[in-house]
């Protein structure tokens, strides 16, 4: 998955957001910044006043957590990935509310609708037009064109049939992103997705960190024969390809399984693959840690195992902790993705963006409803994110590294 | 009066190889040492780098365990290598150590409060606000504010961060302090007032140190005896003032000769005994005496027979064959 999906996307989309959009826009600023600066020197003499001591200036009474923070505060592209995030969590978490429809409000008349123009106009307010259909004569499929003389306008905060609440929607069809086969409206279904895809990420990532770090600390601390099973472990399972141990795991999952059984089956599924790396990676600072002076004193002053694991080790592997979990929810973003692809994962009625992905899959589909690929924007938008917030984070997480 | 007696103390680090995890020899850190501490005493722990005064330390504090050996603690003549960690708990708090790195020594993420406190925690000796009283008065006594308690160790100076170790290590009131090469991280400004604050303790506390340095100048005021390792062995042990004015070991007179001299004259006079090679690699040390390949007294016996630490006078105890005839230059 990394080799074949991952990397590609994160390059080229990388290269075109940064070689354009994001770095003409970042010059600004900075250029903005310097400018200010130059007409401004109280700010170079505040900074000379710092001690030399105390590179932060905060008197030694910022915590590490804070340290971090500041440093990461100062990075903008990370701070808009991780805004950028939370505001799709957000979405995802209240879809019921956000999204215009049911993510399963089946319309058989109005299948494969094109994505409709949002307008505006001081009478009306936000609307779209309405919708006229034509049976084409080889397909005998209905497609649809506007309708100019009909409006039907946008409504916040609007009241369903079964009176709930949505942030927008509209009495006439509404469908900015197009409908499927089924006549379901695609921006909802990408919300209710987002739902399943991004946190099964987070949970399968939260497994592998529980997962990773007791078998890594373990494995670090107590070392011998421990170590050496755990690591051999963590290799064979690291030889396996992703993909193939993937689609062995989730065709065992039994058919007969509800939607959400087969949600946390997925979960389980990505996150035995996830924990190795990052119990190398915990091992590896207790390794450092254990014979370190400060847990010496600890152990001279008689603290005991639990002390010293709890208060000097896993503290000191937490922000390698983040910053892999952060870079490894993506994959399992993918990998939740690639899963349903292949039909192998989420299964309907319940929607992730691997099933969305997965209707889309053949060409003649492609062909006749191109916006049955839209889905793929949130995937690649969340995974850079993620990137971009787990790199910040990474540069941020060793305050004394400058 | 004794306070520990250290007898044939033995750390051997198996070295291994393979995925088997085979042992294929052994580092043998330190190599059959014994000596005593008197209560009040400061005994000096010299040598050059690598010689395994840290593992030493480490093994009397129980820190890692021996390979062999017996150290007798206070007047119950405990042997606390036999203890297990359970028995060995009580005992904790009679003994402690002073690192040589300062930034090593305190935990990054921990205000000084929690650093100087853990000891006080970790035993219950003390909580609420007595614990922040006792903090507070264990700073002060190392010469720190009360302020400083809510900061971090990053924004103070090796030497003030020196002294943090310090108030932790007289948290639990020990009787022996372990202090590992406590100044040799510091500039040579900061050491001396290391070294007047750790004398002054002594004198408040009452403790005894076992202090370990590298060279002999640093150990030269504050220690009442003194003993060399070379290679995981003490060669010479001795009260300070003797090994200073009339060593008995070459080791030491070549460690004397690099003591600078306050007298620029006298220091021009003096030869400065340079020691040829590198310190032998402590898994494959050399035959017979293992300081005679960079010896310049060394004989034919020297390169097949291992001197054994004799006592030659008073007090005096050297590990070379030829300690009685040789004229060893002092101070
Ligand atoms: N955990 C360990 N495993 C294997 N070898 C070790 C270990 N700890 C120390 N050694 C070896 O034991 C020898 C003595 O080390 P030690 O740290 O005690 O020396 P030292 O005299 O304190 O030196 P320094 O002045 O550099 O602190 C060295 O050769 C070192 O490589
Ligand atoms: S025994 Fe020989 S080699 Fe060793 S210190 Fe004495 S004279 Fe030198
Ligand atoms: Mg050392």
């Amino acid at each position: 998955m990394d080799l074949t999906l991952e990397v590609p996307l994160r390059l080229s989309v990388f290269h075109f957001v940064s070689g354009y959009g994001c770095s003409l826009f970042f010059i600004k600023i900075g250029a903005k910044i310097q400018y200010f600066k130059n007409m401004n020197p109280t700010i170079e003499i505040t900074a000379e006043v710092e001690d030399a001591n105390d590179p932060w200036a905060d008197g030694g009474q910022l915590s590490y957590r804070q340290l971090i923070w500041r440093r990461f505060r100062k990075n903008r592209m990370g701070v808009i990935a991780g805004a950028l995030l939370l505001l799709f969590y957000i979405l995802a978490i209240g879809a019921d509310f956000f999204a215009p429809y049911h993510y399963n409000e089946i319309n058989m008349r109005l299948r494969h609708v094109p994505p409709q123009r949002l307008h505006f106009s001081v009478e009306d307010g936000f609307y779209v037009h309405g919708l006229k259909s034509v049976r084409n004569p080889e397909s005998l499929e209905l497609e649809f064109t506007k309708n100019l003389a009909q409006r039907h306008p946008v409504e916040f905060f609007f009241k369903d049939a079964e009176g709930r609440r949505h942030l927008f929607s509209s009495t006439g069809p509404m469908f900015l992103l197009g409908t499927d086969r089924m006549g379901r409206d695609l921006l909802s279904r990408i919300m209710y997705g987002a739902r399943v895809s991004m946190t099964l990420g987070l949970v399968g990532v939260f497994l592998s960190i529980v997962l990773g770090s007791i078998l890594g600390t373990i494995s670090g601390y107590w070392g011998g024969w421990v170590d050496n099973l755990i690591q051999r472990i963590i290799e064979v399972l690291s030889a396996f390809p992703d993909i193939p141990l993937w689609m062995a795991l989730g065709a065992a999952l039994p058919p007969g399984w509800s939607s959400i059984q087969i949600y946390f089956g997925i979960t389980i599924i990505l996150s035995i693959i996830r924990w190795g790396g990052l119990a190398r990676q915990v091992r590896g600072k207790v390794l450092a840690y254990r014979e370190s002076d400060f847990v010496m004193a600890a152990r001279a002053a008689g603290a005991g195992h639990w002390h010293i694991i709890t208060k000097h080790l896993l503290p000191g592997c937490y922000s390698h902790i983040i910053v892999i979990a952060t870079l490894a929810i993506p994959g399992m973003i993918l990998g939740e993705t690639a899963l349903s692809f292949l039909g192998l994962g989420i299964r309907p009625p319940m929607t992730s963006w691997g099933v969305l992905l997965e209707e889309a899959q053949r060409v003649t589909v492609l062909l006749h409803y191109p916006w049955l690929i839209f889905p793929a924007v949130p995937v690649l938008v969340v995974v850079i994110a993620f990137n971009f917030l787990g790199d910040a984070l990474r540069d941020a997480a060793d305050p004394y590294s400058d | 009066m004794k306070l520990l007696q250290v007898n044939d103390l033995r750390k051997y680090f198996p070295i291994q190889k393979g995925i088997l995890q085979r042992t294929v020899g052994y580092v043998k850190a330190v190599d059959g040492i014994s000596f005593d501490v008197q209560r009040g005493e400061t005994l000096g722990l010299v040598g050059e780098s690598g010689c395994g005064k840290t593992t030493a330390g480490r093994c009397l504090l129980r820190l890692i365990p021996p390979t062999s050996g017996s150290f007798i603690f206070g007047e119950e003549q405990v042997d606390l290598a036999k203890l297990t960690h359970r028995e060995m708990q009580p005992f904790r708090k009679r003994m402690q150590m002073i690192f040589q790195d300062p930034h090593a020594s305190l935990n990054p993420r921990m205000t000084v409060a929690d650093i100087v406190g853990e000891p006080m925690r970790v035993n219950r000796t003390e909580k609420g606000t007595a614990l922040q009283d006792r903090i507070v008065e264990l700073l002060e006594s190392v010469g720190l504010k009360s302020q400083d308690m809510r900061r971090y160790p990053h924004a103070f100076s090796g030497g003030q961060r020196q002294r943090i170790g310090i108030a932790r290590a007289l948290a639990l009131q020990p009787e022996l302090i372990v202090a590992d090469e406590p100044v040799s991280a510091l500039d040579v400004s900061v050491q001396a007032q290391i070294l007047n604050l750790l004398a002054e303790l002594r004198e408040e506390f009452n403790l005894s140190y076992i202090f370990i340095a590298h060279d002999l100048s640093v150990v030269e005021h504050i220690s009442d005896r003194v003993a060399v390792m070379y290679l995981g062995k003490i060669v010479e042990i001795s009260d300070a003032e003797t090994l200073y004015q009339s060593p008995k070991h070459p080791y030491t007179e070549a460690l004397i000769s690099a003591v600078p001299l306050p007298d620029p004259n006298a220091q021009r006079k003096r030869e400065h005994i340079r020691l040829e090679g590198d310190v032998p690699d402590p898994s494959q040390p050399p035959t017979g005496c293992y300081f005679h390949p960079r010896c310049r007294y060394a004989t034919d016996i020297c390169k097949q027979e291992t001197p054994e630490l004799q006592e030659v006078s008073q007090g005096v105890q050297v590990a070379c064959h030829h300690s009685d005839t040789l004229e060893l230059q002092g101070v």
